[in-house]
Parts: C-alpha cells; sequence; structure tokens
C-alpha cells in the first residue's frame, strides 16, 4: 500500500500541529455494576475501563500476604477496527500491554492496605484509532478514582512519536501505522516519574528527549481533563443541595 | 519461597547502600558473556549466549508461507521465547506466560524497528514468501534474560543460511546465501533497587529490582524501548542511560563478530 503524507504544509495528516491533542473526553461512573468505572473518547477511540475490588483474590494462590494484587486485562473488540473481523481473547500483544498497564497501577495503588485481595481492572476497546493503551492508562485511572481505591497519583499516559524527522505528539491510527516511530509514555503527574516507557522505530538520542519532552508537554492536560472528570461526576451542583423545609 | 526471596531483596539492597554488588561487579559492569554461533546445524541458524550464568540458546527456522494479507510483498518475522522448566526453579510448564511473550516481543521490536531484516528481500513469488522464526530457549535463568535473549536471537540470524528454493519447495540441505542482516540490535538493561541503578541484574537483583529498563541500539539509533516493573524512573535517568546503553552496546556488539 502507499504511504499516505503525514505531514501537508507543516500540519499533520488531520491538520492538528505537532503538540495537538486530539479531543479527548472522559466520563467517570460510566457503568451500573462496577465499582468504579470511566469511558474515554480520544480521537476515534472508544474505551471502558472498569474495577472491581479490593476483593477476593481469584485464583487464589496469586494473593499476598502484603499487598492487594492488581489484575489488569486489555482487550480489543472483535469489531474495533476497519479491518477484518478481530479474533477474540487475549492474543501476545493484549498479554504484553495487559502486563505494562498493570504496573502502572501497581506503582500508585496503595496496596498495602488491602492484603490477601485482588483489584481487578478491565479495560475494552470497543474502537481502536491508534493509542489505544494510553486511553486505557487514562479510563482506568478514573475507573480506580470512581471505585474509590486510594492511590498515591492519578496516572496519565500519551504517545508521541515520530514523523520523518519532525516528533509529534498523540498519534491517530494512521500515523501510528505508517510514522516511523511511537513511544507511549504514562506518568505520574505529581513526581513526574515515568511508570511505563515503550518504543519502536529509530530514534536518535535527540528525538528521543524531544519525543519525551513533547509528552511532558502535554500531559497536565490529559491529567487535567480526568481530574475534571471525576469532578463533574461527584461534586453537588449549585443548587442542588439545600435547606429544605415541607 | 517467597520469605527467602525477600531476605534476598533486603541483602542486595544493603550492599547497594554501600556501593556493593553481589558479586563485587560495578554498578555499570556486564557479566562475563560469550556467543557461539552455529551450534545447531540442523537449523538454519543458531546460537548460545552465557552471560554469567543465565544460559540462552535461540534457533532460526525458514519456512516457505503465505505473506500477511496486508503486507503481500514482505516476508515473515515471529520472535517467541520459551522459558523452560529446567531453567529455574520458578518456571513452569505451559503456553508463554507474560513474562515470556514480552521477553519476545522486546527482542523482536529491536529487531524489526531496525529494519536489521529487510523482509521485502524474503519475498518469493506472488502469494509466497520466507518465513523467519527465531525462537529463544532458556536454558538458564540467573537474571537478564532479555539482553542475554537479544543477542542469542541477533546471532542466530547473523548465522542464518537461505535454504534453496526448486519446485516450489525448500531444500534444507543445500543453501543459496546467507541471510541478510543489516544491523546488529542489542539490548541493555538496568535495574533500579532502592535508588541505585545496576546494569545487566543478577537473578538476587532482579528479585530486589522495583523497575527495569531496557534500551535496545543500533549503533546510531534507539530502536526500542521497554519499562517494566512497579517502580519508576525520571527523566533524567532515562536520559542517562540511553547515553549508557549506546557505550555499552557497543561493547556488544563487538561479540557479534
Amino acid at each position: 500500500m502507499e504511504k499516505p503524507k503525514l505531514i501537508i504544509d507543516g500540519k499533520r495528516c488531520d491538520g492538528r500541529a505537532m503538540d495537538e491533542l486530539r479531543p479527548l473526553k472522559i466520563q467517570a461512573g460510566f457503568l451500573n455494576k462496577a465499582d468504579g468505572s470511566a469511558y474515554v473518547e480520544w480521537g476515534n477511540n472508544k474505551i471502558l475501563a472498569a474495577v472491581y475490588g479490593p476483593r477476593e483474590c481469584i485464583p487464589r494462590h496469586d494473593a499476598s500476604p502484603y499487598r492487594a494484587v492488581i489484575h489488569c486485562r486489555y482487550l480489543m473488540a472483535s469489531f474495533s477496527t476497519l479491518d477484518e473481523h478481530g479474533r477474540s481473547g487475549p492474543n501476545r500483544r493484549s498479554i504484553e500491554i495487559s502486563k505494562v498497564l498493570k504496573e502502572i497501577f501497581e506503582n500508585v495503588v496503595i496496596t498495602e492496605k488491602f492484603p490477601k485481595t485482588a483489584i481487578d481492572i478491565f479495560i475494552e476497546v470497543l474502537q481502536a484509532d491508534g493509542g489505544t493503551r494510553c486511553a486505557g492508562v487514562i479510563a482506568a485511572a478514573v475507573a480506580l478514582a470512581d471505585a474509590g481505591i486510594p492511590m498515591r497519583d492519578l496516572p496519565c499516559a500519551v504517545a508521541s512519536g515520530k514523523i520523518g524527522n519532525e516528533v509529534a505528539v498523540d498519534f491517530g491510527k494512521l500515523e501510528d501505522n505508517y510514522g516511523d516511530g511511537d513511544m507511549p509514555i504514562a506518568i505520574a503527574p505529581r513526581n513526574g516519574e515515568i511508570l511505563l516507557l515503550q518504543l519502536d522505530g529509530m530514534f536518535t538520542k535527540d528525538e528521543l528527549r524531544k519525543a519525551v519532552e513533547l509528552a511532558y508537554g502535554v500531559l497536565p492536560k490529559i491529567n487535567a481533563l480526568q481530574v475534571e472528570a471525576l469532578r463533574t461526576h461527584y461534586a453537588v451542583k449549585k443548587d442542588e443541595l439545600d435547606f429544605r423545609g415541607d | 519461597m517467597e520469605i527467602l526471596d525477600e531476605i534476598k531483596k533486603d541483602y542486595v539492597t544493603d550492599l547497594m547502600k554501600k556501593n556493593k554488588r553481589p558479586d563485587d561487579r560495578e554498578f555499570l559492569e556486564y557479566r562475563p558473556c560469550t556467543v557461539e554461533k552455529g551450534i545447531f546445524p540442523f537449523a538454519e541458524g543458531s546460537a548460545r549466549v552465557r552471560l554469567g550464568k543465565t544460559q540462552v540458546v535461540a534457533g532460526v527456522k525458514i519456512d516457505l508461507g503465505t505473506p500477511f494479507k496486508d503486507r503481500p510483498d514482505e516476508g515473515v518475522l515471529s520472535t517467541t521465547a520459551e522459558l523452560l522448566p529446567l531453567a529455574s526453579p520458578t518456571f513452569e510448564p505451559g503456553p508463554p506466560d507474560e513474562d515470556a511473550i514480552e521477553l519476545a516481543r522486546i527482542v523482536d521490536r529491536g529487531i524489526r524497528s531496525s529494519n536489521a531484516i529487510d523482509l521485502t528481500s524474503l519475498f518469493v513469488e506472488q502469494g509466497k514468501v520466507l518465513m523467519v522464526f527465531v525462537d529463544m530457549y532458556i536454558l538458564d535463568h540467573d537474571g537478564n534474560l532479555i539482553d542475554a535473549s537479544a543477542l542469542a536471537a541477533m546471532a542466530a540470524l547473523l548465522n542464518t543460511r537461505l535454504p534453496k528454493i526448486e519446485g516450489g519447495q525448500l531444500i534444507r540441505t543445500e543453501s543459496t546465501e546467507k541471510l541478510k542482516v543489516s544491523q546488529k540490535v542489542v539490548a541493555c538493561t538496568f535495574s533500579k533497587i532502592d535508588s541505585h541503578i545496576v546494569l545487566d541484574p543478577g537473578l538476587d537483583e532482579v528479585k530486589a529490582t522495583s523497575a527495569r529498563l531496557t534500551i535496545a541500539t543500533t549503533p546510531d539509533y534507539v530502536c526500542a524501548i521497554q519499562k517494566g516493573g512497579r517502580g519508576a524512573f525520571t527523566r533524567e535517568e532515562l536520559f542517562n542511560l540511553v547515553d549508557v546503553s549506546f557505550e555499552k552496546g557497543n561493547e556488544l556488539r563487538k561479540l557479534l563478530d
């Protein structure tokens, strides 16, 4: 297939600037049964995260006497892409992603508080438009907070990458497929520490540095939207609460 | 087992505070490493790597097959890792678990990103391509499986011969040429223990690790990164370790000559 032009007149193929995010919408408490949940739309990504727990750890031998264990299941729906019908169930890619996402939340959740239990995080990618693992992080973080699970921080994530010799942030599907490198990164925004970092493609030292700095530039915006989503869900609206007589 | 791990973890962490490692290495020093190519002549390519007491073999098989639908003019590269139960008391029989899959995918990413194997050169005819299977078998787990496996995979690829194709069949006993490998990709893995960072963690150090960072490089480019573990790295640590990876990567690359 012919490689599409990803940069036209200094703008990206969807008209964005290099450091511009796609529209990102987050709703906390989207589901009814889960202890916590969130729905994220990011570009054409549609991603649902739900959290159960702390609850009994299954399988039992997974449980730790020291802390809650975190299980994370990231899956793409069989109808989530423009390609043919996908196979259901985990594949090698989704197992790897599930593992690195789990490690993010092991860092921030105060698991010591709930020994011998499990916290189960489910991330379902209903529509995939590039950057699904980062969208998954954003959704799962809000879902954990919605479940009332104590955390040291609310992690957020974004992928930056390379298009030719340019570095850009928040790759869409086309850029994901035809760009020259991709670097998803998740941080704990309060201390700026890196909780997830993956990279493929060929980056020089300088390009790598630029890609990291570009991500750090937009991550606070993403974090603010997460906080806003939680605030909107939980805040008491003006005039909603008042002294009431008969 | 868990109690023993906790004790070892404390032991290693205490040593680090005295600026020492369990085997007296420098913080940014590899264990002795050897690479042997062509150890299994029946495979199209093979290699063994010993990194301290860690031991990994890799075998490459070349098959004829059909290309992926979205890449009809490219061959197929497949990389897998087997954490054999004979390699460690903690490895269990069964399908690859998340650790095995992550390991294989990190190695795969380095090779794929760098275009070390030119997949278009594996095109045979319409609907028919060569498939390259790189399988890494862990024989002894004494820490840092990623760097050892990446080295074994690369060495095996460098050692791979392409079988002769005749009448739509592979003749494995006759080879026409060697597989073209344009880049030597090597991986450097670091462990963060407490606030210290060490290169090439041994098994006891792995147990004490809060966060792990693997950086795969060619001489000029970073071509794969993977962070693992519940701990974290700062930006400055990352940039610093990228520098170290280029430097140490050149040492590793010499082993592949």
